[in-house]
């Protein structure tokens, strides 16, 4: 090809970004049928990162970039390689079957036009955390996943639950996220490097580091939340309260996908030590087995498949840090058939849900003839889940027992939690993907009939895709499969397993897997109730416990506010100026800095003496006054004594401007008194009035300090001669004062005066406040 | 406080102090003064006009909202900055011109523009404060009105406050 590829891939990322900017128009004018116009963009996008499948597959890695902050050394870059190149097509392929899906879904809907646009730029955001090469590139997409996704959870915002669920999914993998950053932080102070790409094929000593462990348990952090590993699974149930669309995508097929992406991008420098393989194996089997028991009990079609895709999260994350030779490639077949039957599955459950108006298993049966096209998709996606033989999920399912099955201990422990977990997951898939379907017809909230082909191509396409990748898997493991394993490993895997089935151990286990499946689908409703009722007794889960968490923050805060933000003006001055008076009077005192005694002015001027006389007199009036409009005249007293002081030593526009301020400062505080009704005298306490009294002495001594040693140091001459020099020739103004304010220091004044007049309103706003407050409760103060 | 002598006092008062707080205005360049001070006195101006006739009377005397006032000097002292950007020099640059008026040479520049609206602001958000002080502690009833300070004729009103300057 001709074309220009770097920029053609950098175009291609910011695609579904792009048509999420003209959904909401484009749903306008087009209604539902937008959805097909849209779908363009990612379908586009599919069919670009499907010309490097030859190129990936021979092992090489396509790179390319762009200088993001050039002075930060931060580069927009990607690469693909087997891991990434899969998710996008994963991305980008299912994307594209889900936007003509939410065409069908949504229509309608008076916001069809922003749920469009929150999916494809959800879309977009998840694109570029697969192929992010620089560390911050990863954490920015990573973060913008988690917002679009609480924009998605929370899309029916006049719901109660979904607001919960949205606000619980974006501070669970949103502060999982900060844990990522902190940890990539360490990963890059480890080993130097800011790129994957680098990272992954460095020989850095990062697991010998001491720092090793910190960084494992922050990366894990932020992949075990993302990823809805136990204990941080509780926010993927909740977020089936967005739309289904947004479940079958988000929540199944990709969001959820980027912990495991993360480990399994990191597994050729992280893993392989003990605590990788501890931590990994330990709460993915926690995850699998609770996903899959929480499964059982629920009747809701979507919860069923909420908690399944949790439990298969446990199962990658356990296969991931496994650490035996095939578990990596087990947990890429399984990660693609799951994200190719559970997005099926899910849009199945919309699809039922949509037609009949119920989801819950029990209210629904005998659909299979009102709605074929569907059932056949449900069967062919419940098929591959239960890991029968001829589809997708019978390869992954092989290769994990092929993976885990061995004569130590943990191997028979972890073997028997895979069979116990897939076990289950085989009968939740027929109960979802069989069981409405089966039986004497049940009727319905809504007439049951077979959606339009928005609703039903999605999971037929992405069912039978399920049943091709087994009956071709050469090609699927050829281009797919052995690329995504040996990027994980970083070095050569060839995965050759085929449809037909080697009798074998593995075989054996299956076989006991599908029975006990089998057995627990029989007796659902038995195991249903028992589940229950062993849930009643386990008490309350980490769902309540976010909610208590939540509230005793608020309550934390409420508390810190109250005890910080009283309300009593009289506190707040306090505080002030003992802070204050801190400031001014430690520093001297604890570095010896205090000045001298200063020497008696010897030619002091009768006129001086005087006003210096009247200053002091003004102050003690103002102590000595009984009443407070005298204490505010006598303080204007003191004010214009200085002033006089001001002119006579030389300064006439700062005493100009005193006597302004001090006559102004007499009327408005005059005004204030009235106007806040204060009692005209002051009902301190003898004890407040003394403590009052000291922090005001404390301060005013601590200023006398800090003068008497600024004068103590050999007063400065360079920006007084500077302007008294420039201020003419330069400034054309001969009252240097004036001209510092309005030219030399302009700008200054500029924000000065933004001040004041922000000071104004706001003052305005303030009294208009009260005022309002007054008139409304007819009160007098 | 509502003396008759004040009440006569009140407006000669007021109107000189306000011519001399224009004037003070205008010299700050070369002599003690400027936007602020000059402010500070229209200011103490409106104060007693208020004391003397009430709030409502400044209200009527002053026309804008003093808030307006302030917003306009703001504007005034910002778009007297942004003038350099056309002559090249950066923000805030002091820019002459001496054009010939009646064959005096007189001095007008950038600087001075953005005094009148330093001068503005002060005016505005501190008369907007003392009114609103005093809007509420003064009695509700009607407050004598102020003698005219030149022959009544009935007032038109104007379509739009103009922004000074």
């Amino acid at each position: 090809m001709a074309a220009n590829v770097p920029a053609l891939t950098f175009i291609v990322l910011f695609l579904p970004v792009l048509a999420a900017v003209l959904a909401p128009g484009l749903t306008r004018f087009l209604g539902d049928k937008a959805a097909w116009v849209l779908a363009l963009a990612p379908a586009l996008a599919f069919l670009h990162f499907c010309t490097f499948l030859g190129e990936v597959a021979a092992g090489e890695v396509v790179t390319g970039g762009y200088a993001w902050v050039p002075s930060f050394n931060l580069s927009f870059s990607w690469f693909l390689d087997g891991l990434s190149l899969t998710f996008a097509l994963l991305i980008t392929g299912i994307g594209t079957l889900i936007v003509i899906y939410s065409g069908g879904y949504m229509k309608g809907h008076p916001d069809q036009g922003r749920f469009l646009a929150f999916i494809l730029l959800f879309m977009g955001a998840m694109l570029g955390l697969v192929v992010s090469d620089s560390f911050l590139m990863l954490f920015v997409y990573w973060e913008l996943t988690s917002i679009t996704s609480f924009l998605l959870i929370g899309f029916d915002h006049e719901r109660e639950a979904a607001r919960r669920a949205a606000l619980q999914a974006l501070v669970v993998t949103g502060g999982g996220g900060l844990c990522l950053l902190a940890g990539l932080v360490f990963l890059w102070n480890i080993t130097g490097v800011t790129q994957l790409s680098l990272l992954v094929h460095l020989e850095n000593g990062l697991r010998e580091s001491p720092f090793y462990l910190a960084t494992l348990v922050l990366v894990l952090a932020g992949a075990f939340t993302k990823s809805a590993q136990f204990p941080f699974h509780f926010w993927l149930p909740n977020a089936m309260e967005a739309p289904t669309p947004v479940s079958a995508y988000l929540h199944s097929a990709t969001m959820v996908k980027a912990g495991v992406y993360l480990l399994m991008r990191l597994n050729p420098v992280m893993g392989k030590t003990p605590a990788w393989e501890i931590l990994l194996p330990f709460f993915g089997g926690i995850t699998l087995i609770s996903g899959t028991l929480l499964a059982v009990r629920q009747t809701d079609l979507k919860l069923m498949l909420a908690y399944t895709t949790m439990a298969s999260l446990g199962l990658l994350v356990m296969l991931t840090g496994f650490g035996a030779p095939h578990a990596v490639e087990a947990a890429v077949l399984y990660l693609v058939a799951h994200s190719l039957f559970k997005g099926a599955l899910f849009m199945v459950a919309g699809t039922v849900d949509h037609e009949t108006g119920t989801r819950d298993l029990t209210k629904l049966a005998g659909l299979r003839t009102a709605m074929p096209i569907t059932f056949g998709a449900a069967l062919l996606a419940a098929l591959s889940m239960g890991g029968l033989p001829l589809f997708f999920g019978f390869l992954a399912k092989e290769e994990i027992y092929a993976a885990l099955a061995a004569g130590n201990p943990r191997a028979v422990f972890f073997t028997g939690l895979a069979v116990a977990g897939n076990a289950l997951m085989f009968a939740i898939a027929f109960a979802v993907g069989l069981k409405p379907f089966l039986g004497p017809r049940i009727e319905t909230p809504k007439h049951a009939h077979e959606g339009p082909v928005t609703l039903w191509l999605g999971p037929v396409v992405l069912a039978a895709l399920g049943l091709l990748a087994t009956l071709f898997s050469a090609l699927a493991h050829r281009y797919v499969s052995s690329p995504m394993a040996s990027a994980i490993t970083d070095q050569k895997v060839t995965v050759d397993i085929a449809v037909m089935p080697h009798v074998g151990l593995p075989l054996m286990l299956s076989l006991i897997t599908m029975t006990l499946g089998a057995l627990v689908y029989w007796r659902l409703d038995t195991a249903r109730a028992l589940m229950v009722r062993a849930l009643e007794n386990l008490g309350p889960g980490p769902d309540r416990g976010f909610d208590r968490l939540v509230c005793g923050l608020v309550r934390l805060s409420v508390a810190i506010t109250r005890f910080v933000q009283p309300g009593r003006l009289e506190i707040y001055i306090t505080a002030t100026f003992i802070l204050l008076a801190l400031t001014l009077l430690v520093p001297p005192l604890v570095f010896g800095e205090l000045p001298g005694m200063p020497a008696w002015p010897q030619n002091l001027l009768v006129q001086e003496g005087a006003f210096l006389l009247i200053a002091l007199i003004g102050i003690l009036a103002v102590v000595r006054a009984t009443d407070r409009l005298t204490a505010i005249v006598s303080l204007g007293i003191q004010g214009f004594a200085v002033a006089v002081i001001f002119l006579l030593f030389g300064a006439p526009d700062l005493s100009f401007t005193q006597f302004m301020v001090e006559t102004l400062s007499v009327v408005i505080l005059a005004l204030v008194m009235t106007r806040l009704r204060l009692s005209p005298r002051d009902h301190r306490p003898v004890g407040q009035m003394l403590f009052d009294a000291m922090v005001g002495v404390a301060c005013g001594l601590g200023f006398t300090l800090l003068l008497m040693k600024s004068v103590e140091a050999p007063f400065d001459n360079l920006l007084t001669d500077f302007f008294n020099a420039y201020s003419k020739t330069i400034a054309h103004g001969a009252n240097v004062v004036n001209v510092i304010i309005v030219d030399f220091r302009g700008t200054d004044t500029l924000g000065e005066i933004a001040v004041v007049m922000v000071t104004g309103l706001a003052v305005l706003a303030l009294i208009r406040v009260r005022a309002g407050k007054r008139a409304g409760s007819g009160e007098g103060r | 406080m509502n003396t008759l002598i004040l009440r006569t006092v009140a407006p000669v008062l007021t109107a000189l102090m306000l011519l001399f707080s224009v004037f003070v205005l205008l010299r700050g360049h070369n002599e003690p003064g400027g936007g602020f001070i000059g402010g500070l006195i229209a200011v103490s101006a409106l104060a007693i006009y208020g004391i003397a006739f009430g709030v409502s009377a400044v209200r009527r005397a002053i026309r804008f909202h003093p808030m307006a006032i302030a917003g306009s000097g703001l504007l005034l002292a910002t778009l007297s900055g942004l003038i350099s950007i056309f002559a090249g020099v950066p923000f805030m640059s002091g820019l002459w011109i001496y054009p010939e008026v009646l064959g005096v040479e007189v001095p007008l520049s950038t600087v001075m523009s953005f005094d009148i609206g330093v001068y503005l602001v002060v005016v505005g958000a501190i008369t907007s404060i003392a009114l609103a002080l005093e809007q509420d502690s003064e009695p509700r009833e009607v407050v004598a009105e102020p003698p005219p300070l030149r022959a009544k004729r009935p007032r038109k009103p104007r379509p739009k406050p103009k922004v000074e300057g």
